[in-house]
């Protein structure tokens, strides 16, 4: 055991300052933990903020709902992989905490007589399927935001400890599977800290750079992913990655479906509208998935756009310049800012977006993270809990609902919380840190010291994105997985010889980075194993040579060790907690 | 900004970490202007650079995309010049 280390001590430790994370903080704040927040930027820098969409909740406030045709709604979407028993625990919880964060100042839009405004988004029904469901809370177009300030400033005032601008690095355990807390470094000295803790919270979000194009802030590395897989846990479900057919090419933003709602339509180099070969009736307004395909084969069998042909267009300049002004002014901005073009008098360069990470740590509803590391599948991690997009809980299952995410998180954020009070009575004091965990993780960042030849961090990195991308992406067959799973593995072992030029320890943003990529390289492994070896067609999860879902083979949840790169797979947890299951049917909306 | 070359470089460090934001929409249009743009400025407009890294994320973009006007309207100059090296 490094002895130089410096330790501090919380009764929790929560890594990750999004709102998944502020949330549980703000429980155990409340009810008196010593809570500490570790975050590798300024908290309210957490992706959180760019969440524009909104938060459900069964609030039947502009047309009836209940939380159960929320809760159907969740588990068709998921294509039945999700589940059932913490579904119908978020729907049910839904309406308090939008509510609570309502008192909590969060400005949800209103109606005329007051009341939180609710809009339509995709896959909501009345009556479980039937018609159009309002479900979707927003403060204006700045959900994400308001929910994520409004946290921060009440942990301040409930005087959680942050820890601003340090990355944590890895877990600590002991021999007897216990999480301890975990080896974090000071950004600014780059000095390492041990933070001890009876409690540990993962909340550090989705790994969205793992792909060259994505919507994601630069921060979604994965970071605790990576430090789960390296602690001897599994992560479930990672081949489940939601797509948005129409991010801006090369640089990932999105352009809303709404720019093809008001009857924008994609071309190839020949100028032939497409997606009329491949959806003769819902043409460019069919399924996400189809529309991603059809553009990745469009471009891989030659007519794609541009010097490289990597691209289709997104023409838009037919709806005239009263429609794109009126009705997309946020798009055109983005396009105006980006490609300094006007969408106007010219098309959108426009290639498929990675967005969010449905898989993660695997949790039951309470946080606690579970894996199957003694006798039975769900066995608790003493100590260790996960929430938020990192976490697989599993309530978005093979596909994730718009404006589930931002519920997601504050509902198991203080679920999460809530748990880690009771374990807290039952854990009064801290274990001995044991174990060899600190000197894993601080040879880990030694290695980065070593001086010489080698590939540069930005060059594999890069590699790694473009390598998912084209290997991973929306266009999966065995013969492609498999060359992934090949180059994944060659570029692991190209990380292993890259060198930084940089070793001073004062902000040294390079180290970090190569910290970064090291979890990006673990996820990534994790992400086309799992995708390989699932043979059907679920969700975010298209095979091409396995069109249909099997739910006979393939209706459980996939587990991937870092160890030998094995996979498992689990049960869904079918039964709800208190009313009937929702078979898997056919998903056709 | 110090002279020494040794100091200036973990100012630079410590200026692109502070442009790692929230939103990819700003890691875009902040960290190219860090890494080709910055050290060209001026020092008043150095300072107005670093007045815009302290503005929350959804501000910032929202004055970066033209959808919004800086209540400072001394920062117009530096938004023009961000959005004119992306």
């Amino acid at each position: 055991m490094s002895s130089s280390i410096p330790v501090r001590r919380f009764d929790t430790l929560v890594i990750g300052a999004g709102g998944g994370g502020l949330r549980a903080a703000l429980q155990l704040a409340q009810a008196e933990s010593h809570v500490a927040v570790v975050s590798k930027v300024f908290p309210t820098r957490s992706h959180t903020v760019a969440a524009q969409g909104g938060m459900n909740a069964a609030l039947a406030n502009v047309l009836p709902d209940n939380w159960h045709w929320h809760m159907f709604d969740t588990i068709k979407g998921s294509d039945y992989l999700a589940d059932q028993d913490a579904v119908e625990y978020m729907c049910r919880a839904a309406p308090r905490l939008v509510v609570e964060l309502e008192h909590a100042g969060v400005p949800f839009s209103r109606l005329d007589n007051g009341k939180i405004y609710q809009r339509p988004f995709g896959g909501q029904s009345q009556n479980f399927g039937g018609d159009q469901a309002a479900r979707t809370c927003a403060a204006a177009d700045r959900t994400g935001h308001a929910i994520l300030h409004s946290l921060y400033q009440q942990n301040i005032h409930a005087k959680t400890h942050f820890f601003d601008e340090y990355l944590a690095l890895d877990l600590i355990r002991d021999e007897s599977g216990y999480i301890l807390g975990a080896v974090v470094i000071e950004i600014e000295t780059g000095e390492p800290l041990i933070i001890e803790a009876k409690a540990t919270l993962l909340a550090t979000g989705g790994a969205g750079q793992i792909f060259r194009t994505n919507t994601n802030a630069h921060i979604n590395t994965g970071d605790g992913l990576g430090m789960a897989l390296r602690a001897g846990i599994p992560l479930q479900d990672m081949e489940f990655f939601q797509f948005h057919p129409t991010g801006i090419a090369g640089k990932g933003m999105l352009i809303t479906e709404g720019a093809r709602g008001e009857g924008g339509y994609l071309l190839n180099k020949d100028g032939e509208r497409f997606m009329e070969r491949y959806a003769p009736n819902a043409k460019d307004l069919a399924s996400r998935d189809v529309v991603s395909r059809a553009i990745y084969t469009e471009v891989k069998e030659g007519r794609g756009c541009g010097p490289n042909a990597d691209h289709v267009m997104l023409k838009l300049e037919h709806l005239g310049p009263e429609v794109i002004q009126k009705r997309l002014p946020g798009i055109r901005a983005t396009i105006q800012t980006f490609l300094h073009i006007d969408p106007i008098n010219e098309p959108i360069p426009i290639y498929p977006t990675a967005h969010y990470t449905m898989g993660g740590i695997p949790t039951n509803r309470y946080g606690q993270v579970v894996a199957p590391l003694g006798n039975t599948a769900e066995e608790t991690v003493p100590g260790l809990y996960a929430a938020g997009e990192c976490a697989c809980v599993s309530v978005h299952g093979a596909n994730r609902l718009g404006g589930n995410s931002l519920l997601d998180i504050v509902v198991f954020g203080r679920a999460a919380g809530n748990h880690i009070i009771e374990f807290l009575e039952e854990n009064r004091y801290h274990r001995p840190l044991t174990g060899d965990s600190v000197d894993k993780a601080m040879a880990r960042l030694a290695r980065w010291d070593q001086k010489g030849e080698g590939e540069s961090v930005k060059q594999v990195r890069d590699d790694l994105k473009k390598t998912m991308e084209d290997y991973c992406g929306v266009f999966r067959t065995d013969e492609v997985l498999a060359e992934g799973v090949d180059k994944v593995i060659e570029l692991e072992q190209r990380l292993e010889n890259a060198r930084l030029r940089d070793h001073s320890k004062v902000f040294n943003t390079a180290r970090v980075e190569a910290l970064e990529l090291e979890n990006l390289m673990d996820v990534a492994i994790a992400t086309v194993c799992s995708a390989h070896a699932r043979k059907e067609s679920r969700g975010a999860h298209s095979r091409i040579d396995f069109p249909d879902r099997d739910d006979e083979r393939w209706l459980k949840h996939t587990l991937f060790f870092k160890e030998e790169r094995r996979l498992d797979y689990k049960p869904v947890r079918m039964k709800p907690l208190s009313v009937d299951s929702f078979p898997p049917k056919a998903r056709v909306y | 900004m110090g002279a020494n070359p040794e100091t200036s470089e973990r100012d630079k460090a410590r200026l692109q970490w502070r442009c790692r934001r929230g939103m990819l929409e700003l890691d875009l249009l902040l960290e190219p202007f860090v890494e080709n743009v910055y050290d060209k400025l001026s020092e008043e407009e150095k300072q107005q650079f670093h007045a815009l890294l302290d503005f929350q994320d959804q501000e910032l973009l929202e004055c970066l995309m033209l959808q919004k006007k800086p209540e400072d309207g001394r920062l117009n100059g530096i938004i023009s010049k961000v959005r004119s090296t992306v």
